[in-house]
This record gives C-alpha cells, structure tokens and sequence, in this order.
C-alpha cells in the first residue's frame, strides 16, 4: 500500500512537471524577477544595470506621469466596471429565452452583442477610430444636426479617456453577457411559473429572485472585469497612444512605454510591481468576497 | 400597460443591439464603397472591391494569417498535451503538495503573461526566441484556464469507471487516455474555441516581440498597415480589417449557436 502511494506520488508530479515548469518560467518566476529588477537602473550600452536599490520608486512618487497614469486607471476601472457589468446583465435579460420572451427578433440580437468578442481589439478600435474622427466621423455627424459636432473627440483631454472606456466597455459588456446567458439558462423555469402565480412583478421578480441567484456570476465577472480593467490597452496603442498629453495613458500602458519605447527595464519594473500591488488587493478582495458567501449558504 | 411596456423593451433592446453591430455593418458598407463616398456617406455610391485588392496588395496579409494559424496550432497542440495530464494529477491523483501546487498554478488566473510583458521579454531574448512565432506563443502555453478547466471536467467523470480501468489493471496514463479524454470532449471543444480566438485576437504581445514580417500575426500586420497617418483611406483600412477578422467572425456567423455554447461552458464554473 505505502508503494501504491509512492507510485502515485511521483506520477502525480511527472503529470504536473512539465506544464507547471511553463506556468513557472513565465508567470511565477517573472513576478519575482520583477521586483527585484526594479532595484536596478537601465544598463545601457550592454553594461549591467546598476544597483539603485529604492531610487527607481522614488522616481516614480515624483513623476507626475505615473501618478496620472493611476488616476485614469482608477477612472478607467470605475467606468468600466459597473457599466459593462450592468449592460451584460441587461443583454442577456433580452436574449434570454425566459426573460426576453417578449422581444422580437432575439436571434438577431444575441449575435449583435455577441459579435464584438470574436472581433479582436484591434480590429474594433480601427473602425471606432473612424467614429471618432472629428468633422465627418460617424459621431459628429450624428451630432451635426444639435449643432455640436466637429468635436476632436480623441485629440481633447477631456473627452480622450472617455472614448477609450467607451470602446473598453463596448468589448467588455459583449463578452460577459454570455456568462450571465448561461447563468440565466441554468434557472429553473418552475421558479419562474411559482412567481407568475403569485402574481409577482417582473422587476419584483429579478430583484427578489433572479438577482441573487445571479451572485455568484456576478462575483465571478466583477473580478474579470476588474482584472481586465487593468490589462485592456490593445485601444489605447492603437488609437490614442496614451495621449493627448498622457490623457489616456492607463498604468499598462504606461508599463509598455517605459519598457519598449524608452527601454528603461528597471523602472517599467517597479511600475509593473505597483500593478502586481494592485492585483494581489484584487485577489485578496475576491478571497474575502469568497468567504463571506460561504456564510450565506 | 404592459403592452407598451414590452414596446420599450424590444426598442431598448434594438437600440442596444444597432450600437453594438454598428462599427461592423459601417465597416462592411465602407469597404464596399470609395473612400470618398463611404466618409460622405454617400447612399446611392457604386460598390466596389477595389479596397480589398488594395488592401491586399498593400501588407503581408496572407503571411500575417499562415504566422496566425501556427501559432494557434502550436497553442493548441502543447495547451492540449499539457493541461492534460496536469488538470488529471490535480483531479484524480493524491500526491503531496498537490493542493498548494494547484493554488499556485491559480495565481496565473490573476496575473495574466500580458502584466509581466517587461520581465517575460527578458526571458523570450535570453532564450533566443524574439521575433519567432515560438516566441509569440511560449508564454501562454502553460495555461491555469485549460488546467481549470480540465481539471472540472475530469473531476465529474464517475468514480466507478475509473475504478474498473484500474481494476483491469490500467496505469494512470492510459485511464487519462481511454476513460477520461473521451469523456471530457465537450470541453476540449469548448476550450479549443477560446484558445483559438485568444490568440487570434492577440496583439499587444505579439507587437512586442516580433519584428518582421516574416512573424508579424494577422493583428500586427493590421495594426502596422492601417494607421491612419500612412495617408490610407477609410475604405481601404476597413477592407483590410474585415479581411484579418473574416475568417473568425464567418465562422462565428455560421455556427454562431455552438459559438455562444462553447463560450458558456468554458466559463461556467
């Protein structure tokens, strides 16, 4: 028996091996290297960095880039996250077979919302590019007979950032109403015929009963959509560059300016560990979030 | 009352959904059009497929796709052979460390290769691979996701059936091989789908790490050719963005139901 137990002790870790050595090599072992490559400078000319040991975060406290970059982010993530959280939810009640029942043309629909998560962000952001375009882009033109309009929607600070969410949300609300769909198709309909009966209302009805069988969906796509809020850049390199004047510059973007346009590793470095900072608040959230539910059942 | 009500509802709902389709139905209607006529608007315009010919002519488009299509199928294939096994010792084997290990493997969930680009592009150049299509896919082919996701599936396999593959004497490999993979096909559908449109999709990893047109993937080659400073028109960038995107979304059109499914069951946890 002890064997037995040996024997699949060690098959356990062969079957593991090799795709944890590449889980290792690119997810766990960069997270270290990072922090402590943001002790070291640039190292140019093929010198090794030298060692700054805290000097490359002191830079960051005064770089005034940097702290904007985190103001959008915290923008970006506070738009991001509730709007396309409740348009998913929104959607999917409308091509649900149950709770859309009502509307017409709901095949259709559901592949409208859909559409934007088999196209590639880069794709999109061409095309919102041109809606954007001040004078004859789609937008102004719409707004032309308001009397707005000829608006430099991507060229103005004030208006930047929110163009980009925009796109950001577009992407985002189409891609986790599947979720919510799945969530919704895995209700029972008895429910919802014990509820007609009794003569419950329809916003009753999602309030006191679809709401919060949709919890943990919900939990599940906030903390996506949290994470994603960190990451979702592709827009951003494509249509503004991170302007005008740092506008749109969230902290991944910022990471991949630093890191690949002035080649300064050691300070993209201590960026990406406030980021992995960030992220492990996240996780911590989630666990937090996570316990707690347990409670309810 | 009510009547009115649902009124509104399928209103709010068209509203939404015309939103949503807009950029890619303006996009279809103004690559079939002269610039001039698609930035005016101009209803009545000829139709033309003289943009795609341009665009094609203008950028590496059929290279862009054969570097797209390895670096799926190398996604695909090593995803597959690893996650395999893996997501079977965490389902099935007891071993010590198993639950801290899988806690680990988790963390990727979190941290996604796209956070790590400045540290990964490290190891990509000292590993020799930049600007190689093995360079583009390396970092994802561990995958927490497919590990996950695997893992669920093999776990809802019957105890039973397990246990009479190990009564006829059947090693773990081979009850991984006969009783769970077949069982798990569904799955293996469902994360194929999603893997393929990740990296079909991916662009800023790819844009960092090549550097020439012979590795540039379908999004690079796009986002190189389509910038709007190059003095293009319109109607050409649209044609060369539907034709890096047609191949997904014609098959996403066609089987748009076993699509959505898929989607569903990969997320669902």
């Amino acid at each position: 028996m002890i064997r037995g137990e040996r024997k699949e002790a060690i098959a356990g870790w062969m079957l593991i091996l090799p795709a944890l050595l590449l889980l290792v090599a690119f997810t766990h072992y960069p997270t270290v290297a990072v922090l402590i490559r943001s002790l070291f400078g640039q190292g140019l000319h093929g010198k090794a960095p030298p060692f700054l040991g805290l000097g490359n975060y002191r830079a960051m406290v005064a770089d005034p880039v940097f702290w904007q970059a985190l103001r959008n982010n915290a923008l970006y993530a506070a738009a991001v996250i509730p709007l396309s959280m409740a348009l998913a939810i929104i959607m999917a009640l409308a091509v649900d077979a149950a709770t859309g029942a009502r509307i017409a043309g709901r095949v259709f629909l559901r592949v409208a919302y859909f559409t934007p998560t088999v196209l590639p962000m880069i794709a999109i952001a061409n095309i919102w590019l041109f809606f954007f375009t001040p004078g004859y882009g789609l937008i102004d033109r719409l707004l032309s007979p308001f009397g707005l309009g000829n608006w430099n929607w991507l060229g103005s600070t004030a208006t930047a950032l929110p163009a980009m969410i925009a796109v950001a949300i577009w992407r985002e609300a189409s891609f986790y109403m599947i979720f919510y769909l799945a969530a919704l198709q895995a209700i029972p309909p008895t429910l919802r015929e014990a509820a007609m009966l009794e003569g419950s209302s329809r916003l009753n009805f999602f309030r006191r009963v679809l709401w919060p069988l949709l919890t943990p969906t919900s939990l599940f796509v906030f903390v996506n959509v949290v994470i994603d809020s960190f990451r979702l850049i592709d827009q951003i390199v494509v249509m503004t560059h991170g302007g005008p004047d740092n506008a749109t510059t969230i902290l991944l973007y910022y990471i991949y300016e630093v890191g690949f346009q002035y080649w300064d590793a050691g300070y993209a470095s201590a960026l990406t560990s406030v980021l992995l900072a960030g992220l492990a608040i996240v996780a911590l959230v989630q666990f937090g979030l996570l316990s707690r539910r347990v409670h309810y059942r | 009352m009510t009547a009115r009500f649902a009124a509104i509802e399928t209103l709010g709902a068209w509203l939404l959904g015309l939103i949503w389709i807009a950029p890619l139905f303006w996009a279809i209607w103004a690559a079939l059009h002269s610039g001039a006529a698609a930035t005016g608007f101009d209803v009545f315009a000829p139709l033309t497929l003289e943009n795609f010919v341009r665009a094609w002519n203008g950028a590496p488009f059929a290279q862009g796709l054969l570097n797209t299509s390895i670096v799926i199928t190398i996604a695909l294939v090593v995803q597959f052979a690893l996650c395999t096994p893996a997501a079977f010792a965490f389902a099935r084997l007891s071993f010590p460390g198993r639950d801290l290990v899988f806690a680990l493997v988790l963390v990727q969930l979190m941290v996604s290769p796209d956070v790590l680009i400045v540290q990964n592009y490290q190891t990509i150049s000292r590993l020799g691979l930049i600007d190689s299509l093995l360079g583009i896919a390396l970092p994802y082919l561990g995958s927490a996701f497919g590990i996950f996701l695997l893992r669920q599936s093999f776990r809802q396999v019957p105890q039973e059936l397990d246990e009479a593959a190990r009564l006829e004497g059947l090693g773990p490999i081979r009850r991984l091989w006969r009783v769970y993979v077949p069982l798990a096909r569904p799955t293996y559908i469902a994360y194929g789908l999603v893997l393929v449109s990740f990296h079909w999709n991916n662009f800023l990893w790819p844009l960092i790490v090549t550097d020439s047109v012979s590795t540039r993937p379908l999004t690079v080659t796009l986002a190189m050719f389509a910038t709007p400073d190059q003095g293009l028109d319109w109607s050409v960038i649209t044609a060369a963005t539907l034709m890096s995107v047609a191949p997904l979304l014609v098959a996403f059109l066609i089987f748009q139901r076993q699509f959505m499914q898929n989607f569903m069951r990969a997320g669902v946890r």
